[in-house]
């Protein structure tokens, strides 16, 4: 739901909440408010100029293998399965 | 079309392993039946016309529009509310974009009304409106809150803001309304003569937020498949073929594609940070469908002053819909864009009759703006898909 | 030191370029309004024909087609990263006209300036239209200053007439393009509206982005000399590439097929659009042409581009084909295919 884009923090203020994050070379403000524990570095969520959410690199990674595991897999296989399932 | 210098982005919508997840989809989708598929979510309606994903799916495989679009089922009472406060009480009205052009009662619209004097500005974020506030301090100025539970957040850090600061000229008209009680009139709903349903896309946004597991009723209640499916194209193919493989087994839980941002408990401080501002209305009303109890939020009475409604009142109107609009159908799933007997005669994005047609998220819109021809695929092309 | 400057008044001090402002005296034909005029108007974009001091230019039609062309520019900021109003409104119309295949001779400029608009800034924009003129060697023969009382008017609005000639031979039209035909752009879309997006405060996002603006007129000889048959050129500005491509399938009763990978978009500006909900595809561009030629004739027509210095990054993007509907159509970077539709109204920044 909605427009949130994950962006790298560069710079941080703990005291005012507030961030620079960077997309793409764009940087752009956003508040910290709803996140705990962000470091320069992490990448988050931004919707609507707040950081919703640290980005888990780990997952990341992860679903990608996912993906590619999932588009690497024989279709021939599936065939089978699928009939003796039912 | 560039470099790939966005994360989490890019990877997300490589065309090569679309098309190999494509492959696993048409031979693990079962030719003997159907898949509906409903993505609630309206980023997701976005998602799948701005890339074409449908094309790439199985002809017996469909995606269904969900009520996912917060433009979309905001009452036009509601509207027509905000734009009396701007005018009968002369706020500086403070709205996100996506509401500017939405048709509203004798059709007025936000930005109709700003070209008619009324002083309304559209923001990016609230702490626009809180800077307005700031910069104004002679004015009343009232932020439009809309939004599903991933908007809701930041409108409850302006609230604590405003009364950290003592902004005393600043207020919310709050319409933030609420993810499981849709989907769960909308499942209610579902059968032979409501819409037919195999399997769920859940938001991805809204789950960073809420977590995971407010989505257990699904598989409970109405044994159907929930995947919480991320925002980039590849995120909804995957999720799609999770669909695909619960639904081939008849099992049915809620499972979670997107881990790099959506966690079971979800974001525990905005959670906190809701609950501590807002309280549940007992019931609200969605464009389509109907009077929800328990679906949307109001202003805690600890934070009643800051409460637009409170402090501004105005005596909602009836909220006309255009006759012959079928928004309501639309956003429930019963309907296609194109059943619809305005769609593409009277009601275009020129010159939109209801919310789906505006909204970049809207059904209709999507359709309009990116499917409304699709080439008739060679015969070669359609044996690979 | 020869006859004395008839033509001239002679003014009781100079114009305080530094700390003066526009005020209504100088829109009202006096000496004020003179002064202006002489002061900052006439010696920048000075020339022979603005010299004479009337109020029309005269000069010989040269032989072929006249091609005229008129531009209003409103652009708020006046000053952006890469440009201001006043190139701008040089830029724009010499664009306009040429994209018939006409050769820009002359623009006239009339400026409308709000009451108070500080003559650093009138000083600015003059000097930058004036090096506009210079490079693209078209100058402003004749103008018109009116004032208008404060808070009328965005600063300075500018509308530049442009006039070209034509050769015998050149056919190049909206209404030309046909199936089999190929669709060209000169360079990566989307700089010119975020750099200006970028400058609104309450978007609040800084980018190394610079607008594009630039005159094409150089461009677009070499191109017609290298490949006289093409088809039709355009300039996508406001609505960007979306529109332009829309306007013209429709003017040539055609369809168009266009790939999303083979569109140039720099990284940051795909990036701001991310971070907007913006599409780069509906975004303006005030340096950047769309060319349709036969298919025969495209790689010639991409090598003589490509090797032009303001069409470096010139890239073949799709085709015309047949199409009663007249869609366009784009086979995303994903594999799937989606219309390209062309804006209702202005692109609003969204959270959905």
């Amino acid at each position: 739901m909605c427009l949130a884009i994950p962006a790298r923090i560069l710079e941080l203020d703990q005291g005012s909440e507030q961030a620079v994050v960077s997309l793409g070379g764009v940087r752009k403000p956003v508040s910290l408010a709803l996140v705990d524990d962000a470091a320069v570095g992490d990448y988050v969520l931004v919707h609507v100029g707040y950081a919703l959410n640290k980005v888990s690199p780990e997952e990341a990674e992860r679903t990608l293998a996912l993906i590619r595991a999932a588009g690497d897999l024989d279709a021939a296989e599936f065939a089978t399965d699928r009939t003796g399932g039912g | 079309m560039h470099d790939g210098a966005m994360k989490y982005i890019d990877e997300f919508r490589d065309g090569e392993l679309a098309r190999r997840l494509a492959r696993t989809i048409a031979a693990e989708a079962d030719p003997a039946r159907e898949y509906r598929l409903m993505e609630f979510c309206g980023g997701h309606t976005h998602a799948i016309y701005r890339y074409g994903v449908q094309d790439l799916m199985p002809a017996n495989l469909r995606f269904v529009h969900g009520p996912g679009c917060p433009v979309c089922v905001l009452p036009i009472s509601r509207i027509d509310q905000a734009i009396a406060m701007a005018v009968e009480h002369g706020v500086t009205l403070c709205t996100y974009g996506d509401l500017m052009r939405v048709p509203a009662s004798e059709r007025m619209s936000l930005l109709k009304s700003k070209a008619g004097g009324a002083d309304i500005r559209m923001i990016y974020s609230t702490q626009d409106a809180l800077a307005i506030a700031r910069a104004k301090a002679g004015r009343q100025v009232v932020l439009f809150a809309i939004g599903f539970e991933t908007t809701t957040p930041p409108t409850a850090v302006a609230l604590k803001v405003a009364r950290a600061e003592g902004l005393g000229n600043f207020s919310v008209f709050c319409n933030h309304v609420l993810t499981p009680p849709a989907l769960k009139t909308i499942l209610s709903s579902a059968g032979p003569d409501g819409v037919q349903l195999d399997g769920i896309l859940g938001p991805s946004h809204v789950s960073t937020i809420i977590g995971s597991r407010p989505y257990d009723f699904v598989p409970a209640a109405f044994g159907k498949p929930v995947v919480i499916a991320g925002f980039e194209p590849l995120d909804v193919m995957q999720s799609t073929l999770m669909l695909i493989r619960q639904i081939n087994q008849r099992c049915c839980s809620v499972e979670n594609q997107y881990t790099r941002a959506v966690t079971r408990d979800g974001n525990r401080k905005a959670q906190a940070l809701m609950a501590e501002v807002f309280a549940p209305r007992d019931s609200f009303e969605w464009r389509g469908l109907g009077h929800l109890p328990h679906s949307a939020l109001r202003i805690a009475d600890a934070y009643a002053d800051l409460d637009a409604e409170l402090r501004f009142p105005v005596v909602p109107g009836q909220g006309k819909e255009i006759k012959g609009c079928e928004c309501p159908s639309v956003l429930r799933g019963v309907m296609e864009p194109t059943d619809c007997k305005l769609f593409g005669t009277v009601c275009t994005p020129e010159n939109p009759m209801g919310a789906c047609m505006v909204s970049s998220e809207g059904a209709c819109a999507a359709y309009w703006s990116y499917g409304r021809f699709r080439k008739p695929k060679p015969a070669a092309e359609a044996a690979v898909a | 030191m020869g006859a004395p400057d008839r033509s001239r008044p002679r003014y009781a001090g100079q114009l305080d370029l530094r700390h003066g402002a526009v005020d209504m005296s100088h829109g009202s034909g006096g000496r004020a309004m003179a002064q202006l005029i002489d002061e900052l108007f006439r010696r920048h974009l000075g020339n022979a024909l603005l010299a004479q001091g009337n109020d029309q230019a005269l000069f010989r039609p040269p032989a072929g087609r006249l091609a005229v062309s008129t531009d209003g520019h409103v652009i708020s900021p006046l000053f952006f990263p890469g440009g201001d109003i006043g190139c701008l409104a040089v830029h724009g119309t010499i664009n306009d006209v040429v994209m018939c295949g006409a050769q820009p001779l002359y623009l006239a400029a009339g400026f409308i300036l709000e009451e108070g608009l500080p003559l650093a800034e009138l000083a600015r924009i003059v000097e930058s239209m004036a090096a506009a003129c210079n490079d693209a060697r078209v100058p402003v023969i004749t103008g018109d200053t009116k004032v208008v009382e404060r808070g009328k008017g965005d600063g300075c609005f500018i509308t530049t007439t442009g006039v070209g000639v034509v050769a015998d031979g050149i056919d190049i039209s909206g209404d030309r393009a046909r199936p089999g035909d190929a669709i060209l752009v000169s360079g990566s879309i989307g700089d010119h509206g975020v750099a200006i997006l970028s400058q609104r405060e309450n978007l609040g996002f800084e980018t190394e982005i610079r607008s594009d603006t630039a005159a094409l007129h150089d461009l677009v000889a070499a191109m017609i000399e290298a490949v006289p048959e093409i088809h039709c050129l355009r300039d996508p500005t406001r609505g960007g590439l979306a529109s332009t491509l829309n306007e013209l399938a429709q003017q040539s009763g055609v369809g168009m097929q266009i790939r999303e990978q083979a569109i140039p978009v720099r990284p940051e500006v795909a990036a701001a659009c991310e971070l907007l909900g913006l599409d780069p595809l509906n975004v303006a561009n005030e340096g950047k042409l769309i060319a349709i030629c036969p298919a025969k004739h495209a790689q010639r027509l991409l090598a003589v581009m490509r090797a032009h210095p303001k069409a470096r990054d010139a890239a073949i993007i799709g085709e015309v084909f047949e199409d009663p509907l007249h869609f366009v159509q784009m086979e995303t970077a994903f594999g799937g295919n989606r219309i390209v539709d062309w804006l209702a109204g202005e692109q609003l920044p969204r959270i959905c």
